[in-house]
């Protein structure tokens, strides 16, 4: 079984990158099936479901850190995969933050960005670019050829070892050339003793367990604070 | 990379029957427009060349580059230009050029003024260093963007998907970019660019049917259709510019 991490910020268009590699997929009769990770509404696993009758599975992170969850069910979610005779796996996280990077040492790891954002964005993304080894460049249709060529200029210093690609996420032009690529990769590596390529940030203050009250007193864990004491 | 020719072979059409043009050949230069009804297949011929397919598309076409399958999927093959594109940075033109160029490696030049000069040719409303790209009209817009296409981006291979009534001079738009040594395909409606190419391939259910030559009869047309965009832009700079329009531009 192939498995795949998919990340990226919202509303670059993973999901519907992974519709479009379904669709081809199953036209030439292979099994996929998909792990999505979300934050708190599972209608994109649904609809795979519903769209193509494959196996699905929708993880909702709700309070907690999705990457966080993410990892701690990556084994059961590779073994889910196994379970249903898959031979290729998507598990597409949710990927806020842009801090971490959910990609795992031996696991082919695609991250999607889009042209819209500008110019800096590669430089704001940290991880999840360094780490990855395919960058999907999606809504290069709405841009000018000019942004397009400069943004994916500027991919290449932020993630010096990974290829790039441009998908259409809307006609799903370039989904080919992603496929060719997962052919190249290796079968997934053993979960159990897998490692993250990049550590996860630590996430262990009051807020993270659900308090609301901002106040100093309500504060506990790991709380860092500004150097107030130097502010002008 | 150096591209001395690309190459379309037939596949099929969405009723399964083989296409019957089954090979078109493109080099440095070359022109072809893409013709038939909405829905025909334009795109996905566009598509194809985008993604270089190899049998694995929807038609089953393949795409050779220089007589041969490509090994991988060489980035910065294609440029293409539509309706949809618009510029989205917030800058303004002549650093906007300035950064393409810097990006390409294409230092020294006085890019912006280069441009800039081929933009200005294409669309009656002249395009200034300072003016923000935001700012610009649908001409100026698309004006900019095939001059820098022309001019910076190294893609050898231009698709251009319906872009009519840009309200630029069509003619030496297409003229500027295979004058480059671009290969150039473009889909559409508008007879001016359609004739604009020597040879045009007609789609129909998904296939490739016919593919024409411009004979001698369409090359009167061609003279004549650019003639009449030649009055109809004319007129719309003119009333545009608060002017009449006099007996003597017409009679």
């Amino acid at each position: 079984m192939k498995i795949i991490t998919l990340a990226g910020p919202p509303s670059v268009g993973k999901t519907a990158i992974i519709a479009h590699a379904i669709r081809v997929l199953l036209a030439a009769g292979r099994k996929p099936a998909a792990v999505k990770f979300d934050t708190r509404s599972p209608v994109d696993a649904e609809r795979l479901k519903r769209d193509f009758g494959i196996p699905t599975i929708s993880g909702l992170s709700g309070y907690l850190c999705p990457d966080h969850y993410f990892v701690s069910n990556m084994e059961e979610a590779m073994d889910w995969g196994a379970h249903q005779e898959a031979d290729v796996l998507f598990v597409e996280t949710a990927g806020l933050c842009l801090r971490c990077a959910p990609h795992i040492e031996g696991i082919p790891a695609v991250t999607v960005v889009d042209c819209l954002g500008g110019f800096d964005v590669p430089t704001k993304m940290g991880p999840m670019l360094s780490c990855a080894d395919l960058i999907v460049v999606t809504k290069g249709d709405l841009v000018s050829q000019a942004e397009r060529e400069v943004f994916i200029h500027s991919l290449p210093r932020n993630a010096p070892r990974a290829e790039v690609l441009p998908v259409n996420g809307l006609t799903g032009t370039g989904v080919r050339a992603v496929l060719r690529w997962l052919d190249r990769q290796p079968e997934g590596a053993n979960a159990a003793s897998a490692r993250l390529r990049h550590d996860m940030p630590a996430s262990i203050c009051s807020y993270c367990t659900g308090e609301r009250r901002i106040g100093r007193v309500y504060q506990t864990g790991n709380v860092e604070k500004l150097d107030w004491k130097a502010a002008p | 990379m150096s591209l001395a020719s690309i190459s379309i072979l037939a596949g099929q059409g969405r009723d399964g029957g083989v296409e019957v043009v089954r090979r078109i050949d493109l080099v440095p230069g070359d022109t072809l427009a893409v013709v038939g009804p909405t829905g025909s297949g334009k795109s996905v011929l566009l598509s194809d060349i985008e993604q270089l397919a190899e049998g694995d598309t929807p038609s089953g076409r393949r795409i050779l580059l220089n007589g041969r399958a490509p090994e991988r999927s060489p980035l910065g093959l294609v440029a293409t230009l539509s309706q949809r594109t618009n510029f989205v940075i917030d800058t303004n033109v002549a650093t906007f050029v300035a950064t393409h160029a810097a990006c390409l490696d294409k230092p020294g030049e006085d890019w912006p003024n280069i441009v800039l000069g081929l933009a200005n040719r294409l669309c009656g409303e002249p395009i200034r260093h300072d003016d923000p790209l935001q700012g610009l009209s649908g001409g100026q817009t698309r004006a900019l963007m095939i001059a820098d296409i022309a001019l910076i981006s190294d893609a050898p291979v231009i698709l251009l998907d319906e872009l009519e009534n840009a309200g630029i001079d069509k003619h030496a738009a297409i003229a500027a970019l295979a004058d480059r040594g671009k290969i150039i395909l473009t889909a559409t409606h508008d007879p001016v660019l359609v004739l604009m190419s020597r040879r045009r391939v007609v789609m129909r259910g998904g296939a490739m049917v016919h593919l024409h030559e411009r004979d001698a009869a369409e090359t009167l047309w061609q003279e004549r259709l650019r003639g009449l965009d030649e009055i109809f832009r004319n007129a719309r700079e003119t009333l545009r510019g608060g002017e009449r329009l006099t007996l003597g531009g017409i009679l």
